[in-house]
């Protein structure tokens, strides 16, 4: 008796889910293609108002990488990870000892990256390994220590060998360079002007596209569906026949190689590092953007980078003028205006959309529910 | 193939000075319904805890399937061939009924993370079948028709019966389940116990532990009874139900 009466609203079910589906992917095709269109026109429109632009959205889009890659060790697994400007830093170093005079090594950028993904990555599971056993909390705090271990280590590593300069950071780091193009120099096509941030602009947009389809692709897949596993209930995870140490150790080790990745791209931006860059601060504003943006949901987590690293630097660019056009003169530095406005849209976020600006469909769905 | 597909041996367990399970030894045959009952504290789920590997035992050993059983890790003893479900249900709430299910195949599959990412046609030919084994086993538990809706959002008796799905899709041999009729209402257990009944049919062996004494009463083929952590009877149900000692655990000795 149950079977007809689901046999029979299953069929129209499905009825009703491929036809919303064909308008969906429908829709979703032409959002894609106008997406896709903007950002390639994205950095000339922005140079037009200073190459600064485009260097704060190259950076924006190295957030976003971070971002993605925290996504998967909080969002998806949900292990609570205040370390992870380790491994951003990691990449980083890894990138800046073999390219620059530091050594005398020049290694082409398409080796390093992989390599600094694999140190990373080694990292992840080195940290992962004596810690996953503990939880929430307890895990946070380890994973800050781990941080903060990392970035002193890279403070005092310059004596007796002169491995990481000390605080004085690497300098003279290599550009990327594709043969006879190079990244830090313009080259002219035609009436375009492709400077060195532009070039580095459409390589990030290619690494940041190979991310989200890789990341995409991991949600759906067995392992990712145990990341989700353990984080819904990990002891019931483990009587499912999820070997939980293993799939925890992967998500730790998955999300620190797309962290390398991010530094060994930075390293080459900036042309130098520091551990100043490394800072339990920057851990924390990555976490901000995956929390902020929707723990879990990919779109969510880009949303919440983005608006984390556009909105302060269009404070900055903006407060001070506006307050001479207004009162005349300079009331609230903007540094100060730029912190006071992020808490504020943190504490507005968890108030009134705990779940993220854009949450996981799962999420989302129950909300709707009762709409639909 | 041997008659017996688990064997435990004078099983221990102490929790400080509690002495939870002490020297209890019992016997499983393929394709029985076998239930545990005792009054509360009697250590039938702690017994439930060692034989899936969420407890490391003190003592004694277990035979599954003619070899020692491996205690060590949940994950192994479900790869070995035992699935169990919770007293207290424990699905994962934010994933669909479909995915609850498609996670217990996690186990009797092998794709990783570079077979995801590139999604090989090897990985692809395995999804779809965790898929369609799924959704088979969904129909196959009567909750065909929840697939699409999250796991937290389905009836108690659906969400009983999700998780006795999510376990059958481990493949097991065993499928032990804690108190499944617990807070259910009589058209429930009813239902509960058509299932169950369809499971042995389809030659899978039952550990049952339950409070509800009609329901194990009618359902097991053999019944060991627990009190204070020791095996005090293990016979079938007429016999349990007539047996001295039992009665006296439920009931106290004046009667």
């Amino acid at each position: 008796m149950k079977t007809t009466r689901s046999g029979v609203s299953e069929k129209a079910n499905a009825c009703e889910s491929r036809r919303y589906a064909v308008a969906k992917s429908h829709r979703e095709r032409v959002g894609l293609v106008l997406v896709a269109v903007a950002l390639m026109a994205l950095p000339f429109v922005l140079a037009s108002a200073g190459t600064a632009w485009v260097r704060i959205t190259n950076f924006a889009v190295l957030f976003v990488l971070l971002s993605l890659g925290l996504n998967i060790v909080v969002g998806f697994a949900g292990l609570l990870d205040l370390g992870y400007i380790a491994f951003y830093a990691v990449g980083a170093y890894v990138y800046a000892l073999l390219a620059s005079p530091h050594f005398g090594l020049h290694l082409p950028f398409w080796i390093i990256l992989p390599i600094g993904a694999a140190v990373a990555c080694l990292a992840g599971i080195v940290l992962g390994a004596p810690t996953l056993r503990l939880r929430g909390d307890y895990l946070a705090i380890v994973t800050l220590g781990f941080g903060e271990i990392v970035r002193i280590f890279m403070n005092n590593l310059s004596s007796p060998v002169n491995l990481t300069n000390g605080p004085k950071g690497i300098n003279r780091i290599d550009p990327f360079q594709i043969g006879p193009l190079k990244f830090s120099a313009s080259d002219t096509f035609g009436s375009l002007i492709f400077s060195g941030p532009i070039k580095y602009y459409y390589f990030l947009l290619l690494v940041l596209l190979a991310v989200i389809v890789i990341n995409r692709r991991l949600q759906d897949s067995r392992i990712g569906r145990a990341w989700v596993a353990i984080r819904e209930d990990e002891i019931a995870a483990k009587a499912g026949g999820i070997n939980t140490r293993n799939i925890k150790l992967l998500a730790f080790a998955m999300g620190a190689s797309f962290g390398g990745i991010a530094g060994g791209m930075f390293a080459a931006i900036q042309g130098f590092v520091s551990p100043e860059s490394f800072i339990l601060n920057e851990s924390i504003m990555v976490l901000a953007m995956v929390v902020l943006g929707g723990m879990g949901n990919i779109w969510g987590v880009i949303a919440g980078a983005a608006l984390l690293s556009f909105v302060p630097e269009l404070l900055r660019y903006t407060v001070e003028p506006a307050q001479r056009a207004l009162f005349g003169k300079l009331l609230v530095d903007p540094e100060v205006l730029r912190m006071l406005v992020f808490g504020l849209a943190l504490v507005l976020t968890m108030r009134f959309r705990p779940a993220g600006l854009w949450p996981e469909t799962r999420h989302r769905r129950e909300l709707n529910e009762g709409r639909v | 193939m041997s008659e017996v597909l688990l064997e435990a041996r004078r099983i221990g367990k102490r929790f400080g000075g509690v002495q939870a399970l002490k020297d209890v030894s019992l016997t499983i045959k393929r394709g029985e319904i076998y239930g545990l009952i005792g009054p509360n504290g009697a250590g039938k789920t702690t017994l439930f805890n060692v034989f899936t590997g969420l407890y490391p035992r003190d003592s004694g050993e277990v035979l599954f399937a003619g070899s020692p059983l491996s205690l060590a890790s949940p994950h192994s003893v479900a790869a070995a061939g035992i699935a169990r479900t919770f007293q207290n249900i424990r699905l994962f709430g934010n994933m669909t009924a479909q995915e609850n299910v498609m996670v217990g195949r996690h186990v009797r599959t092998r794709a990783g993370v570079f077979g995801a990412i590139l999604r090989t046609r090897a990985e692809r030919a395995e999804e779809a079948g965790i898929r369609r084994r799924a959704a088979e086993l969904l129909h196959y538990v009567g909750i065909a028709d929840r697939a699409d809706d999250l796991a937290r959002h389905l009836s108690y008796g659906d969400q009983r019966r999700l998780e006795i799905a999510r376990a059958l899709a481990t493949d097991p041999k065993l499928l032990a389940l804690d108190e499944p009729a617990a807070g259910m209402n009589a058209t429930e257990t009813a239902a509960l116990r058509c299932l169950i009944e369809g499971l042995r049919k389809d030659g899978l062996t039952v550990l049952l532990i339950e409070h509800d004494v009609k329901l194990v009463m009618g359902l097991c083929d053999r019944v060991a009874v627990l009190d204070y952590g020791e095996k005090i009877a293990e016979d079938a149900p007429d016999a349990v139900r007539a047996n001295p000692k039992v009665i006296e655990a439920y009931l106290g000795t004046d009667h």
